[in-house]
């Protein structure tokens, strides 16, 4: 269960995170949707402990995430940020061995190495495994990066907007491994998505944010309506049923 | 088929790594060696004294630069931009502004060495420790470190218009680094005090290598970036001071070692790319002495090639990346 418990974020004088409370049962693939700038990569870095709460509460499987050992919540929550921008000359397969540091702090054993050749088999990227980073394309580099988060091996993933930079293929693939974590392997996924049809399709709850609150949480038939959305988005939209599934059709 | 995977972290790597080790072996025989003649006993101890205090400088410097590059993401940069080294030109230049050239010279060298020992490491546990108290970025505190060298560097240029020309003459002998008047006793400090922070690296080498990926990544997995860069940072110091203080600045030496080492390594792996720049560095200084003096025939001084070359790599590297 992840516990956000009156929230609030300041930078710069402005107010980014307003007095946010939340609570995320433990499993399934949770979307957190919303407009530029509502807070949604604020607020995950917050549970994240990637920047210092400034007020309020926050716990991952009870472990308050700004007093215990980071190293102690690597192996129980893993992250993965908008593209991290990763400099040093690394092969696919080592950046991909660097989810398993929190359990073997760089020492690779047999079942370490086993662990990541199945990561790098589920993620499509065997054939690249000893390309240099640098000579990946931005979609090949955010895969890699997805399964470096997925080696850690955490009950809870966080990601931050993944599909970027992935063609449809692989936007498609990496959702469908995000329903097989949490169906099959009793995971807690909370992912940052752009497109509503993605959160429609795949995950169980919506929680949609909007100007650093949190302006609509629950399960995803309830959110997915037009009424939600546009009070969310800004814009009015249809929200269609096609082949049995919710479909908002927001190009028009 | 999931075994098939290999993990390619030795390879061309560990050649590289090999090569630059034939390579120092090389040098500091040849070092030791080319042109003996008169008191051999006499000259090889002056010799033996000067390679270990070449090794040891190279060895701090290039493990120095190589960890503060890790530190900050950034391939182009050198401890001396902390200041220390300006801040080492200033204290010499104050000193002998006070003493006159005279009083300078007969300052006891184990005084002086300890005191360019503290008073850098002093700096550097000013700047960095407030970084544990969380709320402080790292470029505000590297942008500091440039501003107090940049004011240590014009007041020493003010202080050094200000003595008279004898005492010029000291001071320039001093703020170059130069091997020929190291002490056999505060080689030995020095030599143990970059022995211990090398081995403290080394042992941390798995952890640079995660820290490389950058903060969030590294927090991510586990690692309290903070605090370890904190003081990873003060390690450094601890070792660019230990270097200047034996034998004076040099600025470059580090980035033309640890540029020349990413090439060589191949590899991002601290646990590959660390003894690399060591031997490089080792490289850099016993072969570009041991050609000075057998093969350029002058007794120059060292230090000055260094930061003239290393300047040019650096430049050269600002031009490359420009151009990509």
């Amino acid at each position: 269960m992840i516990d956000i418990s009156d929230v609030s974020l300041t930078l710069g004088g402005s107010l980014i995170l307003d007095h946010v409370g939340l609570t995320l049962p433990k499993g399934g693939v949770t979307a957190l949707v919303g407009p530029n700038g509502a807070g949604k990569s604020s607020l995950l870095s917050l549970i994240a402990r990637l920047r210092p709460l400034q007020t309020g509460r926050i716990t991952v499987d009870g472990l308050p995430v700004d007093t215990t050992p980071t190293r102690q919540l690597a192996k129980v929550m893993a992250i993965l940020r908008q593209d991290p921008g990763v400099a040093s000359r690394l092969r696919v397969a080592e950046l991909v061995g660097f989810g398993r540091f929190p359990h073997n702090g760089g020492r690779l054993t047999a079942e370490d190495r086993r662990i990541v050749a199945e990561t790098l088999e589920q993620f499509d990227l065997t054939g690249l495994a000893s390309r240099f980073i640098d000579t990946l394309s931005g979609g090949q580099r955010q895969r890699a990066l997805v399964a470096m988060t997925f080696c850690q091996g955490t009950d809870y993933i966080l990601l931050d907007e993944p599909l970027n930079n992935l063609d449809m293929f692989h936007a498609r693939e990496l959702m469908r491994t995000l329903r097989v974590m949490a169906d099959g392997h009793g995971k807690t996924v909370l992912v940052v998505l752009h497109d509503i049809n993605h959160a429609a399709a795949y995950a169980d709850r919506i929680v949609a944010m909007k100007d650093g609150r949190i302006a609509a949480s629950g399960e995803t038939a309830a959110i997915i309506r037009p009424d939600i959305l546009e009070a969310v988005f800004g814009f009015p939209m249809r929200v269609e049923t096609l082949a049995g599934r919710l479909t908002v059709l927001h190009h028009a | 088929m999931a075994e098939a995977v290999t993990f390619p972290e030795a390879g061309r790597a560990n050649r590289g790594l090999a090569l630059t080790g034939a390579a120092a072996l090389l040098a500091c025989a040849a070092y030791m060696t080319v042109g003996l003649r008169g008191d051999l006993a006499l000259v090889l101890e002056l010799r033996v004294t000067r390679l270990t205090a070449m090794v040891v400088v190279g060895v701090a410097v290039a493990v120095s630069t190589v960890v503060f590059q890790t530190v900050c993401a950034n391939r182009i940069v050198t401890p001396s931009i902390m200041g220390l080294d300006a801040l080492y030109v200033f204290c010499q230049t104050a000193l002998v502004f006070l003493l006159s050239g005279f009083g300078f010279a007969g300052i006891d060298p184990r005084l002086q060495f300890f005191g360019n020992f503290f008073v850098m490491t002093g700096l550097a546990l000013a700047l960095f420790l407030p970084m544990l108290g969380r709320r402080l970025d790292l470029g505000l505190l590297l942008l500091t470190g440039v501003v107090l060298g940049v004011l240590f560097r014009s007041l020493s240029v003010l202080l050094a218009r200000l003595i008279d020309p004898n005492a010029f003459a000291v001071l320039q002998g001093a703020v170059f680094a130069s091997f020929s008047r190291t002490r056999p006793d505060l080689l030995l400090v020095a030599g143990l005090i970059a022995a211990a922070g090398t081995v403290v690296v080394w042992r941390m080498r798995h952890v640079l290598d995660v820290i490389a990926l950058g903060q969030d990544a590294a927090t991510g997995l586990g690692v309290a970036w903070r605090r370890t860069a904190a003081w990873l940072l003060v390690l450094v110091a601890a070792l660019v001071a230990a270097a200047t203080a034996l034998v004076g600045p040099m600025a470059f030496l580090g980035l033309l070692v640890a540029s020349l080492a990413d090439r060589i390594a191949g590899t991002g792996r601290h646990a590959v790319l660390l003894p690399t720049a060591a031997l490089v560095g080792v490289v850099v200084l016993v072969g570009g002495q041991t050609l000075l003096q057998h093969g350029l025939g002058g007794e120059g001084t060292l230090g000055i090639v260094v930061e003239f070359v290393g300047g040019v790599v650096f430049l050269s590297m600002l031009f490359a990346g420009a151009r990509r």
